[in-house]
């Protein structure tokens, strides 16, 4: 909690509600100018997003797309990680999986999502698995340069102090790869959270993805600004509460 | 008894320039509660020696054999976790499962650390950050102590400090100490016996008992006057090394 405080005292935080004040200013007057239902101005959006809110399934909505995300996070965040850290660690293996991560890094994720609705069906669980699928390469590479950067020489001292392997792991292994999961993890979301919704759009019919497909077949721009707006409020809110005040928490012998 | 036998017949590293022979028919047998210091110049393969030792390097042709299970090693950088407190530091040589309480922040009292017991190595300067190290060292009540050149890159006060701490350390708890240095003057005033070894590939050139009376100080008369007479009987042996941080010379 003190880390969200901190964010309201940093004055970093007023200039960017400054910046956010012009960017908004900007739409105000580009809409003014437009006239035009395909460009709302900010405050239809917002009276659009109260009445969702309240009379539409917004919430419900928001609910399903970020329970898909947190599913797919923890799945491509696990396994991306293991397949990095092995690599990182042992030259053989890096160089045997190395194109596998090459091609992975490579395939467009909407070839992705569209095998795996073929080959798995279209359920949560083909959503779930092409959304994690498209992160586990990133994530890999990530880890996998953190693993490449581990001390040797703190290594050797938990070797001379005989520390477990569950010891070794929390006080050497993992302290030196969290720089390394907080950016997989910064990366693995801002991917995760736009997959989701092509992976909604494409083959669910439910979530925030699936609900823009809908408004844009109406060209119902105020309703999809709407719900854009609510996700990404949902993502900045995610980023200044959870994320970094954990990166803090981890990082605190630095400061 | 021994608490430490050494018998190396060859040590290499190879790379793609060839190979390099680091330590070559290396034997010699430590006593328990014994204080030898590892005299060698630098690059002579006296880190490789205590990496063998330790257990750390296994790539080598001969036999090391140790009395004792519990062995604490000092390295020539203090090699702090930099996340974990002083008093973190020590507990991790600590096993958890029958963790006395209090026994780290006991050891670092010992090394006058007491106020600093919550900070992190970055707070904490050189000299304290190697009281830490040491006092992780000794936690265990090891019967093996591995130093290698553990007060190097101090300045001169900071590191007489040291070395009277270790000594009033190793006074209490007597554990068997193989202290690495290529400063003669620290081998002088530490040990109870020095081991010199020869420039590349290592092996032992000399081994020299002293019968000098505790404490001692690096500039005292005793070890000054030992240190010229062995400079006039090794020149060639002692060339290389340093005395006090300046380089030896028969001159």
């Amino acid at each position: 909690m003190s880390g969200a405080l901190q964010i309201f005292r940093n004055s970093d935080f007023w200039l960017r509600c400054v910046s956010a004040a012009a960017l908004i200013a900007l739409w105000q007057i580009a809409a003014a100018v437009a006239a035009s239902p395909l460009l709302p101005g900010p405050a239809a959006v917002a009276a659009a997003l109260i009445n969702l809110v309240l009379h539409g399934r917004l919430l419900t909505d928001l609910g399903i797309s970020l329970a898909r995300v947190a599913a797919s996070f923890v799945l491509a965040m696990a396994i991306g990680s293991a397949i990095g850290i092995v690599m990182g660690r042992s030259r053989r293996i890096d160089r045997l999986f190395d194109l596998w991560l090459i091609l992975g890094l490579n395939l467009p994720a909407l070839v992705i999502i569209l095998l795996c609705y073929v080959w798995i069906g279209l359920g949560e669980a083909a959503a779930v698995t092409a959304v994690a699928l498209n992160k586990v390469p990133t994530c890999a590479v990530i880890l996998r340069e953190g693993a490449r950067s581990i001390d040797r020489e703190l290594l050797q001292v938990a070797e001379v102090l005989h520390l477990s392997w569950w010891r070794r792991l929390r006080h050497v292994y993992l302290p030196q790869l969290y720089p390394y999961f907080m950016s997989a993890t910064r990366a693995g979301l801002s991917l995760i959270w736009k997959i989701v919704l092509v992976v909604e759009l494409v083959g669910r019919s439910n979530g925030v993805g699936f609900q823009l497909g809908v408004y844009f077949q109406f060209f119902d721009i105020t309703n999809i600004l709407a719900y854009t707006a609510s996700f990404v409020a949902v993502v900045m809110a995610v980023e200044a509460f959870a994320i970094r005040p954990l990166e803090q928490s981890l990082t605190r012998w630095r400061a | 008894m021994n608490a430490l036998e050494v018998s190396i017949a060859r040590k290499a590293y190879r790379s793609e320039r060839g190979e390099l022979v680091a330590i070559e028919g290396l034997d010699f047998t430590v006593p328990e509660a014994q204080f030898a210091c590892i005299l060698g110049p630098s690059g002579c393969g006296k880190t490789t020696l205590l990496s063998i030792i330790a257990g750390l390097d296994r790539d080598y042709r001969g036999v090391v054999s140790r009395s004792g299970r519990n062995l604490g090693m000092v390295f020539q950088t203090p090699r702090l976790m930099p996340w974990l407190s002083a008093r973190e530091n020590v507990r991790l040589a600590i096993d958890p499962a029958p963790r006395a309480p209090g026994r780290a922040e006991a050891m670092l009292a010992e090394m006058q650390l007491e106020p600093f017991l919550d900070a992190f190595p970055r707070q904490l300067s050189g000299g304290q950050q190697r009281r830490v190290a040491l006092a992780r060292a000794f936690v265990n009540a090891p019967d093996l102590l591995l130093l290698d050149e553990p007060f190097l890159s101090l300045d001169a006060p900071t590191a007489q400090h040291l070395r009277e701490l270790l000594l009033a350390l190793w006074a209490r708890r007597r554990p068997t100490i193989l202290f690495v240095t290529h400063d003669l003057r620290e081998a002088l005033s530490l040990g109870d016996r020095v081991l010199f070894l020869t420039a590349g590939p290592a092996r032992l050139a000399l081994d020299l008992p002293l019968d000098l009376s505790r404490p001692r100080h690096p500039d005292d008369a005793a070890i000054e006057t030992m240190r010229v007479r062995l400079l006039e009987s090794h020149p060639d042996l002692l060339r290389g090394l340093t005395a006090g941080g300046v380089t030896e010379s028969a001159a």
